[in-house]
C-alpha cells in the first residue's frame, strides 16, 4: 500500500491549483472573450480586421473608419462595462455567500438586486420631476453619476436588513434568509410597480431596463462612473478573505480564532452594496452570475476566499461577456435582455445546488 | 503556580433568566479543570465567559491581570483556543486547511499541520474535505486547529488556556483516550486546560481539578477525588448511584443507579 503522506501531497497539488495559474488562466480566459466579443455582433468585424484595428494588418480605409466607429464607439464600451459588472456580480455573489455561510446566496435571489433597482427608479422619478419642474437638475449627466450612489444605498439597506433577520446568536438560518430575501424581494418590487404606475412613458422606459436587466447602451461616460466602484471593490477584498474563511466555522468560532466579526460584517455587507450597486445602475437586475461563478470555481479551485474572490471577479467577467454576446446575437438585429439569458443558464444551476441542499434548508 | 483567569463575583442575567450568579473563580497556568454540572446548570455560560465571547451582567474578568474586555480579538486569539460543540463548516474546505486556520493569518508550515494532524490520528487526512468526514473525524481535525492555535508562533510563557465544550461527545473509546493525553501534553507544556464533561467517568483522566455548577452557582470547586462523591451526585445530579475507587491511585468511578 502506498504511504498515505505521498498519496496525501500528490492529490493536494491535483486538488488545489496554484494561485498564479489559477488567476492567469482566468486572465487568458477574460481576453478570449474580449476578442470574441469584440468580433461578433449586428456588425461583425472579422479577427482579421480586428488585427487591422491594432495596427498589425491594413486595410482599405472606408472599411477601416466604419469598424473603427463600431469597436471603439458601440463595441468596446460594452464590452468594458460587461466586464466589470460581470466581476461585480461574481464578487458580490461570492463576498454574500461567505458572509451568510450559505452557497446559495446570490444578491438577485434575495431582494437586494431589486433594493438597488428600487433606488435606482426612484431617482430617476424625483429627479426627473425636478428636471421637469425646471429645476436646475437634467435627468443626463447628475443621474447618471447619481445612480449608481442611490443604488448602492438601496442595496445596503436590503443585505443589512436581510442579515439581521436571518441571523440570530451569531447563526444563519438558511430556511429564514432565502424566504425574508423573498419578502424582501416582493417589497421592494411593489415598490418598483408603484413607480411604474406612477411613472411618465419616458421615465417608464428607464424603469423597465431593471426588470430584465441590459447592457444596451453602454457609453464610456458609464464604464468611467463604474469603474472607482470596482477599484473599490477591488481594494476591499483582502480586507475581509480570510474574515470570510474563519466565519465558514461560525461567528463564535471566528471569533475565537481573533476575527474582529462585527466589523468583518459591516465591511462585508457595505463592499456587497457597492458591487451590487454600480452593477445593477447600469445593467439592471442580472441573476444567478453571483451564484454559478463562485460555485464553479470552489469546484475548481477550493473555497478560499483569498483566491476565491479575484477569481470570481475575473471569471465573472468572462461569463457576463459569453452571455452578453449570446444576448446580442441570438436574435440579432433584435436584442435579448441579458437577465433572460443568465436566468436560462443559473436557473437549472440554483435548482440543482438546492436540491443538493435540501437538508439544510428544512434544517 | 501563576494565576492566568480570575473571575470575580460574576453574574450574568439574560432576559429575566439568571443563568450565572456569584461566580467567582481562579485558573492557574498548567492546570486542567473539569466544569461539570446537570444541563442548565450554566456551564456552557461560564465557558463563553471566560473564553471571552460573552460579557458577565455582573462582576470582573481578567486575563494575565488585564481585564479580558480590553483584549482584542486577535490578541485573545494569541492566548486562548476554544473547541466549541458541533461546529457546522460552510463550504468544503480540506482538513488542512481548517486546521492551518489555527495559525491566526500566519501561513503554516505543511509540517506543522501533519504534526498536528498526526495527533489527533489524523495522519493521511489532510487533503479530504472535511465535511465528508465522520462526525468523530471532523472534531478531531478541529482538535487539531485548536492546537495549532495554541502552539503554533506562540511564545509566552505561562502560555493560555484552551477551552473544551464536550469535547468527547462524538468520540470513540480510543480517541477519548487520545484525546485526554493530549490535554496532560498541554499542561505540561504550562496550558491551562478547561473542559466541560457529562461523563464524570472522563474527569480523573482530564482533570486535576473539578468544578460543579448547579443553578448557576458553584456547588463545588476542589481536586477530582475529593470533589466527586456519592453526596455530591445526590445534591447536584439529584442521582443516587456508588462512587467507587480505582485501586493505583483511589481515583473516583460513578455507578449511577437510580434517579431521586
Amino acid at each position: 500500500m502506498t504511504a498515505p503522506s505521498t498519496v496525501g501531497r500528490r492529490s493536494r497539488r491535483r486538488l488545489r491549483p496554484s494561485t498564479i495559474i489559477v488567476l492567469s488562466s482566468l486572465l487568458l480566459l477574460l481576453l478570449v472573450a474580449v476578442i470574441v466579443s469584440a468580433a461578433i455582433g449586428a456588425a461583425g468585424i472579422p479577427p482579421t480586421r480586428l488585427l487591422a484595428l491594432v495596427g498589425l494588418t491594413s486595410l482599405d480605409p472606408a472599411t477601416f473608419a466604419r469598424d473603427h466607429l463600431v469597436l471603439w464607439s458601440i463595441r468596446l464600451p460594452r464590452i468594458a462595462l460587461a466586464a466589470m459588472i460581470g466581476a461585480l456580480l461574481a464578487v458580490s455573489g461570492a463576498m454574500m455567500q461567505g458572509l451568510f455561510r450559505n452557497p446559495l446566496a446570490d444578491p438577485a435571489m434575495v431582494g437586494v438586486s431589486s433594493g438597488a433597482a428600487f433606488a435606482a427608479a426612484l431617482t430617476i422619478v424625483i429627479v426627473d420631476r425636478f428636471a421637469t419642474a425646471g429645476g436646475p437638475l437634467s435627468l443626463g449627466a447628475l443621474s447618471l453619476g447619481l445612480l449608481p450612489v442611490t443604488a448602492l444605498i438601496g442595496a445596503l439597506i436590503t443585505t443589512a436588513a436581510l442579515y439581521r433577520l436571518a441571523t440570530r446568536h451569531g447563526r444563519t438560518s438558511i430556511a429564514v434568509f432565502l424566504l425574508g430575501g423573498l419578502a424582501i424581494a416582493a417589497l421592494t418590487n411593489a415598490g418598483i410597480g408603484f413607480l411604474v404606475f406612477m411613472a411618465d412613458d419616458r421615465q417608464l422606459r428607464d424603469i423597465t431596463f431593471w426588470m430584465l436587466g441590459s447592457l444596451a447602451g453602454a457609453t464610456w461616460q458609464k464604464v468611467a462612473i463604474v469603474a472607482p466602484f470596482l477599484v473599490l471593490t477591488a481594494a476591499g477584498m483582502p480586507l475581509i478573505a480570510r474574515g470570510l474563511d474563519l466565519l465558514a466555522l461560525g461567528e463564535a468560532e471566528a471569533f475565537h480564532m481573533g476575527i474582529a466579526v462585527e466589523r468583518l460584517k459591516q465591511i462585508a455587507i457595505l463592499l456587497v452594496a457597492i458591487a451590487v450597486g454600480a452593477a445593477v445602475a447600469f445593467c439592471g437586475v442580472v441573476g444567478f452570475v453571483g451564484i454559478v461563478v463562485p460555485h464553479l470555481l470552489r469546484l475548481a479551485i477550493g473555497p478560499s476566499h483569498r483566491l476565491l474572490l479575484p477569481a470570481s471577479m475575473l471569471l465573472g467577467a468572462a461569463m457576463m461577456l459569453a452571455a452578453d454576446s449570446v444576448a446580442r446575437t441570438i436574435a440579432a438585429p433584435a436584442e435579448l435582455p441579458i437577465g433572460i439569458v443568465t436566468a436560462i443558464v443559473g436557473a437549472p444551476f440554483f435548482l440543482a445546488l438546492l436540491l443538493r441542499q435540501r437538508n439544510l434548508v428544512s434544517a | 503556580m501563576s494565576t492566568i483567569l480570575t473571575l470575580t463575583d460574576a453574574g450574568l442575567t439574560i432576559g429575566t433568566a439568571t443563568l450565572l450568579d456569584h461566580v467567582s473563580l481562579s485558573i492557574g497556568a498548567g492546570e486542567r479543570i473539569a466544569l461539570i454540572g446537570p444541563n442548565g446548570a450554566g456551564k456552557s455560560s461560564l465557558l463563553r465567559i471566560l473564553s471571552g465571547e460573552l460579557r458577565p451582567s455582573r462582576g470582573n474578568v481578567s486575563l494575565f491581570g488585564r481585564p479580558l474586555s480590553g483584549y482584542a480579538p486577535a490578541e485573545l486569539a494569541e492566548r486562548r483556543a476554544v473547541l466549541s460543540q458541533q461546529i457546522a463548516v460552510a463550504f468544503p474546505f480540506r482538513v488542512a486547511e481548517i486546521v492551518a486556520m489555527g495559525g491566526r493569518g500566519a501561513p503554516v508550515p505543511d509540517t506543522t499541520i501533519k504534526e498536528a494532524l498526526g495527533r489527533v490520528g489524523l495522519s493521511g487526512f489532510a487533503d479530504r474535505i472535511l465535511t465528508t468526514l465522520s462526525g468523530g473525524e471532523q472534531q478531531r481535525a478541529h482538535i487539531a486547529r485548536v492546537l495549532v492555535q495554541m502552539t503554533f508562533g506562540v511564545r509566552r510563557t505561562p502560555r493560555g488556556l484552551i477551552f473544551l465544550d464536550e469535547p468527547t461527545a462524538s468520540l470513540d473509546l480510543r480517541h477519548q483516550l487520545d484525546l485526554a493525553k493530549i490535554v496532560a501534553d498541554c499542561a505540561e507544556q504550562g496550558l491551562s486546560v478547561v473542559s466541560i464533561l457529562h461523563d464524570l467517568n472522563l474527569v480523573p483522566l482530564f482533570a486535576d481539578r473539578v468544578i460543579a455548577l448547579d443553578h448557576g452557582r458553584i456547588a463545588g470547586d476542589g481536586p477530582v477525588e475529593a470533589t466527586i462523591t456519592e453526596s455530591m451526585m445526590r445534591r447536584i445530579f439529584n442521582v443516587a448511584g456508588a462512587v467507587g475507587r480505582t485501586p493505583p491511585d483511589r481515583m473516583p468511578f460513578v455507578l449511577p443507579q437510580s434517579a431521586d
